[in-house]
């Protein structure tokens, strides 16, 4: 049973059918899949949820498939857990984590999106997947792929941290090593999707893709117990992200399952690369692309696709957005290295920013949604990675950071 | 001044399913003029009503996105490669 409609075009309203589109043919719009919501209410009960799996699949009427899923049973529903060090440490009253650091199968939010990606690729008959990636969508999409016995191309920055590579790597894909920023390999991606019968998850099947993320919203709240917090803040890159957690909460307030949906949203990113950020803090609706230079890679998108969408929700909530400099998220690092939720560069950006915000109100919530594993952001390589990012600033050619042999690294530590 | 003009998907039936077609134009703007001459109805896809370039299309000049060069103001010189990229694209 499908509770999928069709697409729909975010500006324009011109609707398309449930297929391969992904921007609206006469006004390049983003377009949206279009739910029944009436059907889903009769169906999504509080006691019906209460009985399924604890994975992300048990959303799956708000979720863009027709038939079964196929790929991610164990991604989603991932710990959500009140952290009162940190609060202490913020100077907040009331502080939740919801931590995506432990997402199966690649300790990243990305397997959300990516479960979803895959199974609809499959439904619309693709036998190969590919992506473009600053390395925590390339992890997800080579291991879940390989699981669900899909071909997969992953195009990547050269200057990827090695564990993000090595974790991509060991799933056998495809990879393209590009000598360029994110937002080149993306526009490399967007130019040469068509000539290829592939499914790129953040281009052509773009729209039920980004659905995946709303299971990160859905989840806080039945974690809150059918609440909606206060405020979340929310790493941005491509500005996604933040923008589904917004329509989460709205879906689950018009399916009565939440009683409000008032949370205002924040976003957090890396002063080297802030164009939504300072989107929000100028209250304009034009997001500025930028050249990145920060050592939170995954965060690392100039031109970001969802900028405008991203800046609209936060606004629009009465949210608001901080940069955090990369020393300043190396000392949230240091911080967070006293909690429990992982050490990506990525998640430490927001932990800056609150850090730095000291937001007075109670309820706050944070959104770590990267992954943790020691091994790839440990402090020598943070610092080898500020260098990198020094010489960039100074103009030379930092090292190709994927290729530095080991003993190199070892001298920074 | 022949420039190169690469055509996203979704303009192709205007351009009769070319992805590439050869252009002329000193600047971006110059270039869009000759582009709708060519290929009557595409300059309103591109643009809005007021003749800016729409919020989700990306153009570049070779390597560069033209928001970092002189917008549609961006000269052109022979040989160069245009494109044309819907922005709703990516994502980590
Ligand atoms: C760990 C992590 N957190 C947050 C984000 C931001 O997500 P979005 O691109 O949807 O803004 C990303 C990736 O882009 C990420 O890898
Ligand atoms: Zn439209």
């Amino acid at each position: 049973m499908s509770y999928m409609i069709g697409l729909k075009c975010r500006e324009c309203g011109r609707v398309y059918p449930k297929e391969v589109v992904f921007v609206c043919e006469y006004c390049f719009g983003s377009v949206e899949v279009d739910y029944d919501y009436d059907a889903i209410k009769r169906v999504l009960t509080k006691a019906a949820l209460a009985s399924r799996p604890k994975s992300l699949w048990r959303y799956r009427e708000l979720l863009p498939i027709d038939g079964e899923p196929t790929v991610g049973f164990f991604s989603g529903f991932t710990p959500f857990f009140r952290s009162e060090r940190l609060a202490e440490a913020l100077g907040v009253r009331e502080l939740y984590i919801k931590d995506d650091s432990v997402s199966h199968p690649t300790l990243s939010f990305k397997d959300r999106v990516v479960s979803i990606a895959l199974t609809r690729a499959k439904e619309l008959g693709f036998d190969t997947v590919a992506c473009a990636s600053t390395g925590n969508l390339a992890n997800s999409v080579a291991a879940l792929s390989a699981w669900a016995g899909l071909k997969r191309y992953i195009f990547i920055p050269a200057d990827l941290e090695m564990g993000k590579i090595v974790g991509s790597l060991i799933y056998d894909p495809t990879l393209v090593a590009v000598e360029g920023t994110y937002d080149e390999v993306n526009r490399l991606c967007a130019e040469i999707g068509a000539k290829y019968p592939w499914a790129f998850v953040n281009i052509n099947i773009r729209p039920y893709y980004a659905e995946g993320s709303k299971t990160y919203g859905y989840e806080i709240a039945e974690q809150m117990g059918w609440k909606a917090p206060q405020h979340i803040v929310v790493p941005a890159a491509g500005g996604s992200l933040v923008t589904k957690i917004g329509k989460a909460l709205k879906e689950l307030k018009c399916l009565g399952l939440i009683s409000e949906a008032r949370t205002k949203l924040y976003v957090a990113q890396a002063s080297g690369c802030a164009p939504i950020a300072t989107a929000i803090k100028d209250r304009s609706d034009i997001v500025k692309p930028v050249k990145p230079n920060t050592i939170a890679k995954s965060l690392a998108i100039g031109n970001p696709a969802d900028g405008y969408y991203a800046t609209k929700a936060v606004l629009e909530s009465g949210g608001w957005a901080e940069s955090a400099t990369d020393d300043e998220i190396i000392e949230a690092m240091k911080l967070l290295a006293h909690d429990r939720a992982g050490r990506d560069p990525a998640r430490r950006v927001h932990r800056a920013l609150h850090h730095r915000q000291r937001a007075q109100d109670p309820g706050a919530h944070h959104g770590p949604a990267g992954e943790g594993r020691a091994d790839q952001a440990d402090a020598g390589r943070i610092r080898a990675e500020s260098r990198a990012s020094a010489q960039r600033r100074r103009g030379q050619t930092p090292h190709l950071r994927g290729l530095t042999p080991l003993e190199e690294e070892r001298t920074w530590l | 001044m022949a420039v190169k003009v690469r055509i996203p998907t979704p303009l192709q039936r205007i351009t009769n399913g070319q992805g590439e077609v050869a252009c002329e134009g000193k600047t971006v703007s110059d270039l869009l003029t000759d582009l709708e001459r060519r290929y009557p109805g595409i300059r309103e896809r591109i643009c809005d009503e007021t003749g800016k370039l729409r919020r989700f299309v990306n153009v570049f000049v070779n390597e560069e996105d033209i928001r970092f060069l002189q917008g549609d103001q961006t000269p052109l010189k022979d040989g160069d490669d245009v494109s044309i990229i819907p922005a709703i694209a990516g994502g980590a």
